[in-house]
């Protein structure tokens, strides 16, 4: 018994330590300052602009990141075809890889002297991919990745397809059986990939910080406004940065624990 | 093992695939042309320009970038932080998920919840308010940013949920009678932690680490501020390539951003065989 106080209080003592102490402090902070310099620099047009940019990637990354995990899901489970285990292990590499890295990659690429340097030509018109809103995209694009993915990949193999064979011996339609059983039984699983999605699109740091240029009131993100009020000794700014993005992190988890038990059913 | 991950990369993969007809073959051949378009273009594209980069300085060059007295100074610090965290998380993980587990009290559901704080919470926002907490100014007294010591704490905080998250949903599934019979043949404690329950975690234990590793090795935002990258003392790989591309210089940036990204692969890889190992007779 005296042992299990003992672990409880081990565990206690780290979550406390490492996780909780930081949250508190966000919100402990805000609270001694009062809300006149959180609404001083969330009104500044400068942190709007970085806010606006972050929601921008994130509106992008999403349902880009979430097709494509439904798609990739169902490929890994239901197809077969060469190559299925690399393309299994190759989703993760966005995760295992160091946000800079990824960074300095986009930067190679669309770069000066890079394979798609300078401004990419459009129809009629160019545009700058690098130090600019679509580097910031692919960055955000590329960090979430496989969260989508990789929760349904799981509840689908658990599915089977015998419900969907029936049905199509009833004569359903392709998309009959994928509207009516396979997506109502992956839901769940879809909206919490979306919630991990969401949450590192909004939260990237590394990536951004190096595809960005911090540009101020251009390329600017919520992260890069962070670090950036940081390092000019704006540690009121910084904070109130964090206080919406650690809000944001609150409704994260909120859901993500809502979400969780319907998916285990 | 129940096989619902709850980090994006902990799902085990090395499972039979199913002879399922759903689907036609004029489909399939579309959604692997998106999907593989889709990789190329984000993911595929961008790390062959880097592998392009460094090869285009030339051997001599890379040698040069990764043996500068500063770079293998970064890497050292990033390699010893991230082994001793891992080696914290395997052991606090794990009784962090035990205690999740078998043990019972008020307010376990929010615990349980708070664990996944570092996939919610934005790393910088987490690097500013660790610095507050333990910084110059703390207010608990407690100074630890801008030592070593603040790197293996950043990385904590980062790599927290891995090894619990794998952990806790094999420890649900462990069958107590086995240590229940264990005990009553006259079992310790300790005996039926090494004999019984242990080799039922490794296999949650390890793929946790490895999650761990790669992310400790890689990250840059929790790090940056409460460290402050102090070159030879805090100065983490991650933010040594991210001051030489500021300062354009790209052979060095290219050099260790190739070091890295080879330890990642090197990392996936033994992911994978992990995962396969221990569920080679699930498989036979």
């Amino acid at each position: 018994m005296r042992r299990r106080y003992g672990l409880r209080a081990v565990v206690f003592g780290y979550l406390i330590f490492v996780l909780l102490a930081p949250l508190v402090m966000i919100f402990y902070r805000t609270f001694q300052t009062g809300l006149h310099p959180v609404w001083q620099t969330l009104s500044d047009p400068n942190t709007v602009d970085a806010f606006k940019v972050t929601l921008i990637a994130a509106a992008i990354a999403v349902p880009v990141n979430t097709l494509f995990g439904v798609l990739c899901a169902l490929a890994i489970v239901r197809r077969r075809f060469p190559g299925k285990g690399l393309l299994n292990a190759f989703i993760d590499l966005p995760v295992a890889i160091s946000p800079v890295v990824v960074g300095v990659s986009i930067v190679f690429l669309y770069g000066r002297g890079g394979w798609f340097g300078g401004r990419l030509t459009g129809i009629g018109h160019s545009f700058q991919v690098l130090y600019a809103l679509p580097s910031i995209v692919l960055a955000t694009i590329f960090a979430s990745v496989p969260f989508v993915a990789r929760e349904v990949i799981p509840t689908l193999r658990e599915l089977g397809t015998e419900q969907e064979q029936a049905a199509a011996t009833l004569g359903a339609t392709r998309w009959q059986r994928f509207s009516r059983i396979t997506l109502p039984a992956i839901r769940w699983a879809i909206v919490y990939g979306v919630v991990l999605t969401t949450a590192r699109a909004l939260g990237e740091y590394g990536t951004v910080a190096v595809v960005s240029g911090n540009i101020i009131g251009k390329t600017w993100t919520a992260t890069v406004a962070v670090d950036q009020l940081i390092q000019n000794f704006n540690t009121a700014g910084a904070y109130a940065v964090s206080l919406v993005l650690a809000a944001i992190a609150v409704v994260v988890l909120v859901a993500m624990t809502v979400i969780r038990p319907q998916e285990s059913r | 093992m129940e096989d619902r991950p709850v980090s994006a990369i902990a799902a085990p993969a090395a499972q039979r695939s199913r002879k399922t007809g759903a689907g036609g073959r004029g489909t399939t051949a579309l959604s692997l042309g998106v999907i593989s378009t889709f990789l190329i273009i984000v993911v595929l594209l961008p790390i062959a320009a880097l592998l392009w980069e460094a090869k285009k300085a030339g051997g001599h060059s890379f040698w040069q970038a990764i043996s500068n007295p500063e770079a293998v100074g970064a890497l050292e610090v990033t390699f010893a932080a991230a082994f001793i965290v891992v080696a914290i998380n395997a052991v606090l993980g794990t009784i962090t998920a035990w205690v999740l587990v078998r043990d019972d009290f008020r307010g376990k559901a929010l615990v349980n919840a708070v664990i996944d704080l570092p996939f919610a919470l934005p790393t910088i926002v987490a690097g500013l308010t660790l610095l507050t907490l333990y910084g110059p100014y703390s207010p608990v007294g407690l100074h630890i940013a801008f030592t070593r010591g603040s790197v293996v704490l950043a990385l904590c905080f980062v790599t927290l949920p891995f090894v619990v998250r794998t952990v806790q949903p094999v420890l649900l599934e462990l069958d107590v009678e086995m240590e229940h019979a264990a005990r009553s043949l006259g079992a310790s404690d300790f005996t039926v932690f090494r004999r019984i329950v242990l080799p039922n975690l490794l296999p949650g234990i390890l793929s946790g680490c490895v999650l761990a590793l790669a992310r400790a090795l890689g990250e840059i935002g929790a790090v940056v501020t409460v460290t402050g990258g102090l070159p030879y003392r805090t100065e983490v790989a991650s933010y040594y390539i991210y001051k030489q591309i500021q300062g354009y210089n790209t052979g060095a940036a290219a050099a260790i951003a190739v070091v890295l990204l080879v330890t990642a692969f090197v990392l996936l890889l033994a992911f994978g065989a992990v995962r396969f190992f221990f569920t080679r007779h699930e498989r036979a």
